[in-house]
C-alpha cells in the first residue's frame, strides 16, 4: 500500500465541518419551514454560517497538499 | 462527445495525466516574452482568462449598448445579474451598500465567467483553479473592506474596533485580541481565496476524472466496460453539479465581500 497520510488527515478534517454543515442547513430549513416569510434573511445568514464552517474543511484540503 | 474534447485537449494521450495531479493545472507556456526584464509565459490558463474576458465584455457591450425602457431578452438577463448583486448589497449592507454594487457585480461576473471555463468545451480548465486568481480577487476585497473601515471610522477607531471588540470583559482580550486580528486581517482574505480555489480545483479534478474514465475503461471489454458506461452516464450529472457549484461560489464570494464591507461600516 502506498499513499500519503495527508489524505487520511483530510478525510478526518472533513468530518467536523460535515456534521456542522448538516446541523446548520437542517436548522435553517427548519426555521424556513416554520417562518416562510423570513426565508430570505435565514438563507443569507445560513450562507454566511456555511462559509465560516466550510473554512475548516478548506484548510484541511489545502494542508493535505501543502504539508 | 465531451470525452473526445477532453482527449483532444491532451492530444489523445492520457499516459501520465493521472499520475501527477499537477499536470491538470500546470500548462507549458504557449509563447513567452520578456518585458522590462521580467519573463512572461502565456499558457492555456491565461489564454482562457483572456477569452472569457473578451466574451463578457462583448456580451455586456451588445446587451447594454443602448438600453431600452422595455428590456429585450439579453438586456433583461444582464439586468437580472446586476439585480442579484443589488439585492445582496441592500440586504446585507443596507442603503449605503448601493455604492458597492458595481464592485460586487464585477466580482460576480468575473468569477462566474472564469469558473464557467471549467465546463466550457475546448477549455475545461477554470483559471480560478490556480491559486493566483482567487487570491487576486481576495486581495481586492481585502483592500476595499479595510479601506471602507478606515474611511468610515478613521484609522485608529477601525483598528481599535478590530483588535478590541466592545462588550467583552477586559481579561478576555488576552485571548480575543490575537484571534480577532488574525481572523479579520489574515484569515478572511485567505479563506475567501482558498474557498474559491479549492472548490474550483476539486471540481476540475472531478470533471477530468469523469471525462477520462470512459476513455480509459470503455476499450477494456469485460468488467471495465461497465465502469466506462457509468462514467459516460455520470458526465451530464457531474457537469450539471459543477454548474451549480460555479454559480454558488460566485454568489458566496460576493456575499462574503458584502458581509466584510458591512462589518467595517460600523464598530461592533
Amino acid at each position: 500500500m502506498e499513499g500519503s497520510l495527508n489524505v487520511i488527515g483530510y478525510g478526518l478534517a472533513t468530518l467536523g465541518p460535515a456534521i456542522g454543515l448538516g446541523m446548520l442547513i437542517g436548522k435553517a430549513l427548519e426555521s424556513m419551514a416554520r417562518q416562510p416569510e423570513a426565508a430570505g434573511m435565514v438563507r443569507t445568514t445560513m450562507f454566511i454560517g456555511i462559509a465560516v464552517v466550510e473554512a475548516l474543511a478548506l484548510l484541511g484540503f489545502v494542508l493535505a497538499f501543502a504539508l | 462527445m465531451t470525452n473526445i474534447l477532453a482527449a483532444a485537449e491532451w492530444g489523445g494521450e492520457f499516459e501520465g495525466v493521472l499520475d501527477d495531479i499537477n499536470a491538470l493545472f500546470d500548462f507549458p507556456a504557449v509563447f513567452s516574452f520578456s518585458l522590462f526584464g521580467v519573463e512572461f509565459g502565456i499558457n492555456r490558463t491565461i489564454l482562457i482568462a483572456w477569452i472569457m474576458m473578451a466574451v463578457v465584455a462583448a456580451v455586456f457591450l451588445i446587451g447594454l449598448r443602448n438600453p431600452k425602457v422595455v428590456p429585450g431578452k439579453l438586456q433583461a438577463a444582464l439586468e437580472g445579474i446586476v439585480d442579484i448583486n443589488r439585492t445582496i448589497a441592500m440586504e446585507i449592507i443596507g442603503p449605503k451598500g448601493l455604492k458597492y454594487v458595481p464592485l460586487l457585480t464585477t466580482f460576480f461576473v468575473a468569477i462566474f465567467a472564469l469558473n464557467f471555463a471549467k465546463i466550457t468545451p475546448f477549455m475545461v480548465m477554470p483559471p480560478t483553479g490556480r491559486p493566483a486568481w482567487p487570491l487576486f480577487f481576495a486581495v481586492i476585497a481585502w483592500v476595499v473592506y479595510v479601506g471602507v473601515g478606515i474611511k468610515e471610522q478613521g484609522v485608529g477607531h477601525y483598528f481599535k474596533g478590530v483588535a478590541f471588540p466592545s462588550g467583552v470583559p477586559w481579561p478576555l482580550y488576552v485571548i480575543l485580541t490575537p484571534i480577532e486580528i488574525l481572523s479579520t486581517l489574515v484569515l478572511r482574505p485567505f479563506t475567501l481565496a482558498v474557498r474559491l480555489f479549492a472548490n474550483m480545483a476539486a471540481g476540475h479534478i472531478l470533471i477530468v476524472i469523469t471525462l477520462v474514465t470512459p476513455w480509459i475503461f470503455l476499450p477494456s471489454m469485460p468488467v471495465g466496460w461497465l465502469v466506462g458506461v457509468f462514467g459516460l452516464l455520470a458526465g451530464p450529472i457531474v457537469f450539471g453539479f459543477e454548474l451549480f457549484i460555479i454559480g454558488l461560489q460566485a454568489y458566496i464570494f460576493v456575499m462574503l465581500t458584502a458581509v466584510y464591507i458591512d462589518s467595517s461600516m460600523e464598530a461592533h
